[in-house]
């Protein structure tokens, strides 16, 4: 475990002595907020229009903060997340591999397992950091409004699962070429596919369509969002990030034989 | 110490090592030599468990580095060819970080950095970042990350590369310092530094051993018969008759020719010393002897024989190299 944390550690040392960490939370930040806004200008907009209708005699149909602003903002900055956490990986191993550092690391009395998950727990710990910014946006929300905190709090499990699984996946292909710009560009290929996968879904067999609903990446989100903490969607993610760790395993493993 | 048994390492259908054996003994510096694309590094990287070897085996400090890579890799400390170096992290974040990882105790840390860092002469660069470092700076923290935890065995690839005259010498004693308690395998393509380092040298060539000794047996070994070295101020076609003449001499050869003097190598019968026979009558015949030594084959030589008598199996005669190029244009 003291190897975990201080490969953990260093990774987020790197992170943070580079422009990646600052450049990441202020983007993630600015797009998260830019979101914020203009879903609250929606929804600011709707709750006039509901009290003209009262004014007018017409009954206003309820609205729900949690529903109606705090869902569609973390769906969107769930978007967010799968433009900006290839880059988080890309370097992970590529950079060590580029660098030669792959040797310190593989001939220290290390187990791939200790290294692989010292790097993803590094991730994950900067991709909090910047789940943690805009959890400033939704603490507004409760200084004016009264919003469901259970779900709030559920949409934030979401994302970090969500984005754990994202991390996973980015590490692995990161394991598998020398080059970060290839390990981004792969990364978001592939999580961009897992994402639209269930778009076929509609013209596919029910049998088909249920699989590939099933196999994407954001179907397993929306209960999150609306506060469902939803086991079958839980045992996804996890097992996601627990395969993409595993092949992770695989392709060091593989790459030690071959050379 | 170090055990390497038919070791044999391919890459595809590539091998990079073929059939590779030879042990270390403890306290031991061995040499490590061969032209680039040797298996040099390939080998190395077995050892130390950075990959695995397709055959035979590897044990370090009693430990098969494959099968028991952990407890291996406790024993070894390596310097690789580049030094692998985080630049982000200053020199003194960086080693506690290794030896972190090393395992070396949280209480011993501090003070065996510090120590470490003396003994490399890196401590004034103790707060600068690794990427700033200038090359000999880089190396010495990369040989400082390897010696951090104490090994009993030293894998080294290349340590002076890359250093001033100065810091060569500095690193070469510490080397030969470190020697006493640690068993190292020293890298290099810098044969003087073998010469003057190393108590044995492997010498690999395609993948395979092609001698194992000490310096001074290589350099000896392959000097089938006594060569001597002479510069006369004589007519060349008068003086090599009389060279011929002189008994025990095997063979006369021009070797090189300048304003009025002519040197010559002259090869004795095994075992024969005709030093005093050739003056006596390169004198008697007036010859105008300037200069007479032994010819001693440098380790370079005896490397060079050892590489090529590889690349080009000795029973085939090749043509000598001008005579193909005029073919070629003919």
């Amino acid at each position: 475990m003291t190897n975990v944390l201080a490969i953990a550690e260093r990774e987020l040392r790197a992170y943070f002595a580079s422009p990646i960490a600052w450049m990441m939370i202020g983007l993630f930040a600015l797009l998260a907020g830019v979101f914020y806004v203009t879903t609250l200008a929606y929804f600011v907009q709707a709750s006039m229009q509901m009290d003209s209708f009262a004014a007018m005699g017409q009954a206003p149909q309820p609205l729900n903060i949690n529903q109606q602003l705090i869902r569609p903002l973390f769906l969107n900055v769930s978007v967010v997340a799968l433009f900006m956490l290839p880059m988080l990986t890309m370097r992970t191993y590529a950079e060590e591999k580029r660098s030669g550092t792959i040797e310190l690391l593989l001939t220290s009395p290390l187990t791939d397992w200790q290294i692989i998950m010292g790097k993803y727990l590094g991730a994950l710990t900067l991709y909090a950091v910047m789940l943690l910014v805009t959890v400033v946006h939704v603490g507004v929300l409760f200084f004016y409004g009264e919003p469901e905190w259970r779900t709030v709090v559920s949409g934030y499990l979401g994302m970090l699962l969500m984005g754990g699984a994202f991390l996973s996946l980015g590490l692995f292909i990161s394991s598998t070429t020398k080059n970060q710009i290839v390990a981004a560009a792969m990364t978001f290929a592939a999580l961009l596919l897992l994402w639209t996968v269930s778009w076929f879904a509609d013209s596919a067999s029910p049998t088909t369509a249920a699989v590939l609903r099933h196999l994407s990446i954001i179907e397993h989100f929306d209960d999150f969002a609306k506060g469902v903490i939803d086991t079958g969607h839980l045992v996804y993610y996890l097992s996601f990030i627990a395969f993409g760790l595993f092949l992770t395993a695989k392709s060091v493993d593989t790459e030690r034989w071959r050379g | 110490m170090i055990e390497v048994q038919h070791l044999t390492k391919r890459y595809g259908r590539v091998t990079a090592v073929d059939d590779i054996t030879f042990r270390v003994e403890r306290g031991e510096i061995l040499g490590f030599l061969g032209p680039n694309g040797a298996g040099k590094t390939t080998t190395m990287r077995v050892i130390t468990g950075y990959m695995p070897a397709t055959e035979g085996r590897a044990v370090v400090a009693g430990f098969d580095v494959f099968s028991q890579p952990i407890e291996a890799k406790r024993h070894i400390g390596y310097l690789p060819e580049t030094p692998p170096l985080y630049p982000e992290m200053t020199v003194r974040e960086y080693l506690t970080f290794v030896a972190r990882i090393k395992g070396v105790a949280a209480a011993d840390r501090k003070s065996r950095v510090l120590q470490t860092m003396e003994r490399t002469r890196v401590a004034d660069m103790a707060d600068r970042h690794c990427g700033k470092l200038s090359k000999g700076y880089k190396q010495r923290v990369g040989l400082a990350q390897a010696i951090l935890h104490n090994p009993d065995v030293l894998v080294l690839d290349e340590p002076t590369a890359g250093l001033d005259p100065k810091q060569i010498i500095e690193t070469r004693e510490l080397i030969k310092e470190l020697a006493g308690d640690h068993t190292i395998i020293l890298c290099t393509h810098i044969l003087p530094e073998v010469a003057q380092t190393c108590q044995r040298v492997v010498i690999i060539n395609k993948g395979r051993v092609v001698a194992i000794d000490t310096p001074d047996n290589l350099t000896t070994r392959l000097h089938g018969s006594n060569g001597i070295y002479v510069q006369l101020e004589a007519d060349p076609g008068h003086a090599t008759a009389v060279l011929q003449r002189v008994p025990g001499v095997a063979r006369v050869s021009e070797s090189d020719r300048r304003d009025g003097t002519v040197g010559y190598e002259v090869e004795s019968q095994e075992g024969q010393d005709v030093r005093r026979e050739l003056v006596r009558e390169i004198v008697a015949n007036d010859l105008g002897l300037l200069e007479l030594r032994p010819i001693r084959m440098s380790l370079e030589d005896v490397f060079l024989n050892l590489t090529r008598e590889e690349q080009e199996p000795a029973p085939a005669p090749r043509p000598e190299a001008p005579d193909s190029t005029e073919e070629a244009y003919d």
